[in-house]
This record gives structure tokens, C-alpha cells and sequence, in this order.
């Protein structure tokens, strides 16, 4: 299977097999004029399998959304059809806005215009918890 | 600017603090008569709570200060749709402290990210009742005089009593503290207070289904209500009751210097007889809840006598 290099866009590598589409979802992907490129199941010495997305276009990307998702992914920036940026990202300490609490006691649910925000508590199970509530979910 | 929104906002020396201001105030009362003069409290109760809103009144007014506020969501704008964010921004116009009660978990906390002036959450749902817990650790330090070296026994709810989770997370900072979680396995402590607090700090521990057995190791004695409605099946219920239910025959073999504490209000879980017994503390732990939130009211303001 063949997909064009691109010139001036941003590479995601080694996502875990079968996640490339929630982070379309999530980084709003659908909402871009450009070419985008979701390859899944692609074989990987390191993985086993692992998803790629291909975005034709230098976008400004939320980095604690896929860190959230996945703090593994490559995050590779080309330009003029060479890589010139590999961005390390990790596990967000905050998530503003990237998730909705669950707790149906919580006052998220009920107050207008609130931030959702959660905050990472505990790294190596990476638990977050909301700020209000402390629900883990 | 300091707010009290989770009894872990406060560090071991922040309690303390508190707790021998509590101690001062008792001592000299007259000392303190003054203190708030000119300072307004508002008592913002979304859900009402009668004791606790008392409590913090007439705490304010020992200070010599005022109170404002409202006590039930139908008698506040939020009846009207205003939000809390809002109704705090206003309110922190008028008063120069808030001891605010929600429903809603979190509520206070929004409410701190609002507000211009300390708020105080007295109570957030199931989550946290940080004023509850500086009342049981002003009431053990005054029935023992200390918060270390302590064997603790805590029965009834232990899964949803959010009064208990709290006690647990502040004893777990002190030195030589046993818990004995009394309850019945439906209702046992929650796996992350286990985890996450108990065994994280190290401290010993034991679960147990019956207070009889165990009930003359303790030092202190922290009863908890046993719900009806939390149990899947009356039967379980009926049967259950009657051993978390503690009375005179089952305090025969109790140490002389017992403390038996209740955060109040009891159902049946305590019977009558033992109100007249020495070792029953949940009364004085109802004064002594005011006398540390004077005492917090005024660490909040900044205020010395
Ligand atoms: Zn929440």
C-alpha cells in the first residue's frame, strides 16, 4: 500500500493499532480542508501493528489531547518534504476541555459555562481525576 | 488567598494550629469576644443543614461578627437559574467569608475559583465535610490530648460515609495509628481509601464484621449511621442493624477511657442509655465543632486577638 509523502504537514507515528480514529475525532481532524491520511494496521518491528496519521498541512495541534490518548505517539513535523521536528509529548498534567466528568452528582453537570478540568493524580495508572468532584472517570 | 475546600488542603501544622487556637478560645473566651468586629460571614446553604449553618452563626457571632446568607436553594437566586459561580461573585461583594453547602460535589470548589473572599465548603454532597472532620480531631485531641498513638475504631457505613474517609485521610499523617474499620461487607471501606491512604502510609489495620470483638482495644470509637436504603434487600438490612447499633451491654468490656464519637445526627445506631454514659463524647463534639470554626473562621481572615 502506497501513501504519498507529503510536503509541508505533520506526521503521527506509532499510534497504537485501532486508536488512529479517535484522535481524528478528538483533534477534529474532519473539520480540515486538507488531505488526511488514516492508515491502520500498519506492521511495525517495534508494535506488532501500529495506526499512522498523515495531515497534509503544518496544523496548530493540541498536544495534551494526544498525550492523553497516547503519550507514545511520534509526533513528526515536515516541511518542504523533509522532517525537521520530532515533538516529544507526554502524559498532560491538566485536561481542560478534553473530557467531560461522568459523576452525575458533580456540579459540571449542572453549572453553566464551567471548564471541564481534570488533573493527572496518579501517572503510573494514569488516573485522572476531576477537579471538582475528584471522579476518576 | 486561603480557602478550606478538602481537609487535606491543610497541612499537619495547619491543623494544629487550628486546633490550639480551638483550645485558646475555649480557655478565654472573653479574648475573642471581638475579633470579627465589623466582618460579615455569609452562610450560603444550597442544601439546608440546620446544625451546620448554626454551627458557623453562632461561631461568627461568638466572634463578634455578622452573619448573612440563605438557608435552603428555594430561598437563594439559584431558584431563579442563576449559577453558582455567579451567586458567589456577588455574595463575595457583600461578605468577607462564605461557609457555603451544596448538593452538588465540587460546588465549593467552583466556588473558591470565583470568589474574592475565603470560601469554606460545609458540606458538598457525599464528598467532602471538611469543618466535620477539624470538629473530630479537636474532639479526640481534647478527649486525649493527643492525635498519635491512637488505636481508632470506626464502624457502621464505612463505603459512603464521607465523614469517615475524611478522619481516615487526616489520622494517617499522625504517628502510631491503628484503624479497626467495623462493618458489614457490603458496606466496607472503599478500595482507593484502602489503598491510596491506609496501606500507602503504612499504617496497621484490621476489617472486621463485629464491634463486639474488638470494642475493648479501642480508644476512640467513631460510630457511623448503617442507611436502610444502601442495602440491596431488607432481609440483609434487618439483619445487620442490630450489630452496628451500640448500647449499654455492649460497652461492658470497653476501656474505662473510651471516646465515643458520632458526627451527628444519630437515627438508632447509638440507644439513648448511652447519652449518660462518661465516655459518650458526640455532644461536646457538636460544641466543639463550634469552637473550630471559630477558630478557623478567623485563621481564614487572617485575624489574631
Ligand atoms: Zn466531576
Amino acid at each position: 500500500m502506497n501513501i504519498d509523502s507529503i510536503q509541508n504537514g505533520i506526521v503521527l507515528d506509532h499510534i497504537t493499532a485501532g486508536k488512529a480514529l479517535q484522535i481524528y475525532t478528538d483533534l477534529h481532524l474532519d473539520k480540515l480542508d486538507c488531505s488526511v491520511a488514516i492508515i491502520k494496521n500498519v506492521k511495525s518491528s517495534k508494535m506488532g501493528r501500529k495506526d499512522i496519521l498523515k495531515i497534509d498541512q503544518d496544523i496548530d495541534m493540541n498536544l495534551d489531547v494526544l498525550g492523553y490518548i497516547d503519550p507514545d505517539i511520534s509526533v513528526n513535523i515536515i516541511k518542504d518534504g523533509k522532517l525537521i521536528e520530532k515533538k516529544k509529548i507526554e502524559l498532560p498534567e491538566r485536561l481542560i476541555d478534553i473530557k467531560k466528568c461522568t459523576n452525575p452528582r458533580c456540579i459540571t453537570t449542572t453549572e453553566q459555562g464551567i471548564q471541564q478540568i481534570f488533573k493527572l493524580t496518579n501517572r503510573e495508572k494514569r488516573i485522572y481525576r476531576c477537579i471538582y468532584c475528584e471522579a476518576d472517570k | 488567598m486561603k480557602h478550606l475546600i478538602d481537609p487535606m488542603d491543610l497541612s499537619v501544622k495547619e491543623i494544629d494550629d487550628i486546633l490550639n487556637l480551638a483550645l485558646d478560645i475555649i480557655d478565654n473566651k472573653e479574648k475573642y469576644s471581638n475579633v470579627c468586629k465589623g466582618k460579615k460571614l455569609a452562610t450560603l446553604f444550597f442544601e439546608p443543614s440546620t446544625r451546620t449553618r448554626l454551627s458557623f452563626e453562632a461561631a461568627m457571632m461568638e466572634l463578634g461578627g455578622n452573619v448573612l446568607g440563605f438557608s435552603s436553594a428555594a430561598s437563594s437566586s439559584s431558584s431563579k437559574g442563576e449559577s453558582v459561580g455567579d451567586t458567589v461573585k456577588i455574595v463575595s461583594c457583600y461578605a468577607d467569608i462564605i461557609a457555603m453547602r451544596h448538593f452538588k460535589e465540587g460546588a465549593p470548589m467552583l466556588a473558591s475559583m470565583k470568589s474574592d473572599v475565603p470560601i469554606i465548603n460545609a458540606g458538598d454532597g457525599g464528598h467532602n465535610h471538611p469543618t466535620q472532620t477539624l470538629t473530630d480531631l479537636l474532639t479526640i485531641k481534647r478527649e486525649k490530648g493527643r492525635l498519635s498513638n491512637l488505636t481508632i475504631g470506626l464502624c457502621g457505613d464505612l463505603m459512603f460515609g464521607r465523614t469517615v474517609h475524611s478522619l481516615i485521610k487526616a489520622l494517617s499523617r499522625y504517628e502510631g495509628i491503628e484503624f479497626i474499620l467495623i462493618s458489614p461487607d457490603e458496606l466496607k471501606i472503599p478500595d482507593y481509601i484502602r489503598t491510596e491512604v491506609i496501606e500507602k502510609n503504612n499504617i496497621t489495620y484490621r476489617e472486621v464484621t463485629s464491634m463486639e470483638d474488638v470494642i475493648g482495644e479501642l480508644d476512640i470509637l467513631y460510630m457511623t449511621r448503617v442507611q436502610r436504603e444502601r442495602f440491596f434487600n431488607e432481609a440483609d438490612y434487618i439483619r445487620l442493624k442490630d450489630s452496628y447499633i451500640l448500647d449499654n451491654s455492649k460497652l461492658v468490656t470497653a476501656k474505662s477511657d473510651l471516646s465515643i464519637l458520632h458526627p451527628l445526627p444519630r437515627v438508632n445506631e447509638i440507644a439513648v442509655e448511652v447519652d449518660d454514659d462518661p465516655r459518650a463524647c458526640y455532644f461536646k463534639q457538636a460544641l466543639n465543632g463550634k469552637f473550630v470554626r471559630m477558630a478557623l473562621i478567623m485563621t481564614l481572615l487572617g485575624l489574631e486577638a
